[in-house]
């Protein structure tokens, strides 16, 4: 191969569902390349298999054939230097926020004190300094999807997945929360794997868009974002942001599905 | 408001019960029911008091086979479970199995247990066990089944091991459920302990509902069934207090949607 390595690779990804009553063909030839330092949002309507796509990525599915080479090697299992954040913020209510972002290094068999104050630090940064002892009950949502983003990030993972983690949250929440991504990424230049129903987030986060389409899922356009980094939210009412918003509509109006956002 | 309306509840049962007593012994004394068929409240009290190291004796009988066979039913239920959960075998064949028993009147059950174990506690803790058990398995089972499975694939993003997920994320999941089938079982111990005693022994305060049957001893039988009332009432808003202990985001939440 000619072209330089990327740092996810994925040819020819085939994911069938089987169960008694029907096979579901989940995805189909998906082919993607995600380099290093990219922030890439999957747009596509519900059942497409946008989170089927982010499992197979990350190990938590097998795939039924093809490939999935993370830094050059096959995804077989979960990688260490992976971190997931998923829709609903899955906090454990059990324990407190603290214990919460800890959990992964926990199981993972880290020594708590190696840590904890990584933990707190994360917190403040996200503005929940003050907020370790409480439970997830306690927390709104903004906050509580805020915590699960922390618990991903401790263990400071190169990639970075995100599977429609602002989908739940108000409109004022979620502009925050874009926000906060945005700066994450321009800071530390993860690599991030973005899920989202929302075309104006996704063009507003990203360097690349990737489209896809259901029945079976199947990508169907990848375009870059050509927007100067670091974007404020008035970037939203430029020209240029209105055509790109403009051109992934049309995907989505011409397959019949129309996307709000 | 929460609290005022709780303890408003409490208040107004608690109302309803005591004009219900006060009727009760109206009723008898207007009435002149004669004392064998339905003694009044106050010669309940009487004979309560006349006697009360009787009572503590085959009460505190009942209560430790009911304790015994409960807490035995929670153990073995919750192994039984996590087995079911974790082997496809096990759900095939014992879960159906325990499901299909679930229906049969497993009171029918209890002179066996006498023919197999003797009358002495055995057999009472044994039916007690018996019959507390099916509603903690099943609702153990539901519990650790219905754990969100993004939950799971969070867990297993850190490679979680099956130990790790069952004892970090299934059973603190699984405990609410389990706590429902805690509740109902802890009744249920308490019926089989009951029933036990009926079938053979000579202690508890099962038997001494059936002895004071065989003498007409109306209000002997009376003092047993009130202790029997007040101890299943005391056994059920104990587990509850645990539950709200080891459970407080549960609760809460009830709490707030009730
Ligand atoms: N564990 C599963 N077993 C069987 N079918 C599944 C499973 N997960 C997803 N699917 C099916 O695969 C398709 C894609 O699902 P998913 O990846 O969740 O889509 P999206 O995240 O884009 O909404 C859907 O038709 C869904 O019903
Ligand atoms: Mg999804």
């Amino acid at each position: 191969m000619t072209q330089p390595r990327s740092y996810v690779h994925v040819r020819n990804l085939d994911k069938v569902y089987r169960s008694k009553q029907a096979d579901i063909e989940a995805l189909k030839s998906i082919h993607l390349d995600i380099q290093e330092h990219e922030f890439i949002s999957v747009l596509g309507p519900s059942g497409c298999g946008k989170s089927t796509l982010l499992k197979c990525l990350a190990g938590l599915e097998p795939i039924t054939s093809g490939e999935v080479i993370l830094n050059g090697a096959p995804v077989k299992s979960p990688p260490d230097n992976m971190g997931i954040v998923f829709q609903r913020d899955i906090l454990l209510d059990w324990r407190n926020i603290l214990n919460n972002v800890l959990f992964i290094t926990e199981i993972r068999g880290a020594k708590r004190t190696d840590y904890e104050d990584k933990a707190r630090t994360l917190l403040k940064r996200f503005g929940l300094e003050g907020f370790e002892h409480k439970h997830p009950w306690e927390l709104s949502g903004g906050m509580r999807q805020r915590v699960s983003i922390c618990r991903a990030l401790l263990d400071n993972p190169e990639l970075l997945l995100l599977d429609e983690p602002f989908g739940a949250l108000d409109a004022m929440t979620r502009d925050d929360l874009n926000l906060e991504l945005a700066r994450l990424w321009q800071e530390t230049k993860k690599t991030v794997l973005f899920i989202t129903h929302s075309i104006a987030e996704a063009v507003f986060l990203s360097t690349k868009v990737v489209v896809m389409s259901s029945n079976p899922g199947k990508i169907d356009e990848i375009l870059d974002i050509e927007l100067p980094h670091p974007r404020a939210l008035n970037v939203r009412e430029t020209p240029e942001f209105g055509e790109y918003v403009q051109h992934l509509r049309g995907h989505f109006t011409t397959l019949g599905v129309l996307q709000e956002g | 408001m929460g609290w005022l309306e709780k303890n408003n509840r409490l208040l107004s049962s608690m109302i309803v019960l005591i004009v219900c007593v006060i009727l009760w012994e109206i009723a008898c004394h207007i009435l002149q029911v004669r004392p064998f068929i339905l003694p009044a409240p106050s010669a309940i009290l009487i004979e309560m008091i006349e006697d009360p190291n009787y009572f503590i004796k085959h009460a505190g009988y009942t209560l430790m086979t009911t304790l015994a066979g409960f807490a035995l039913a929670v153990v073995l239920g919750v192994l039984m479970a996590v087995g079911i959960v974790h082997s496809v075998f096990l759900d095939r064949t014992l879960y159906t199995l325990l499901v299909a028993l679930n229906s049969v009147p497993k009171v029918a059950l209890a002179p066996l247990f006498v023919i197999w174990m003797g009358t002495g506690s055995e057999p009472k803790i044994a039916i007690a066990l018996m019959i507390a058990i099916f509603s903690i398995v099943i609702d153990t089972v539901l519990g650790l089944r219905s754990v969100d499975k993004d939950m799971i694939d969070m867990a297993r993003s850190a490679r979680a091991t099956t130990m790790q997920v069952l004892f970090k994320i299934r059973f603190p999941c699984a405990l609410a459920s389990m706590f429902a089938g805690m509740k109902v079982g802890i009744s249920f111990a308490l019926i089989g302990a009951i029933v036990g005693e009926f079938v053979a022994g000579e202690t508890g305060l099962g038997h001494v509902i059936l002895l004071s049957q065989g003498m007409f001893d109306t209000a002997r039988a009376f003092v047993a069934i009130v202790i029997l009332g007040i101890m299943g009432t005391i056994l059920f808003y104990t587990v509850e207090a645990v539950e709200r202990i080891l459970l407080p985001w549960h609760t809460s939440q009830r709490v707030n949607t009730q």
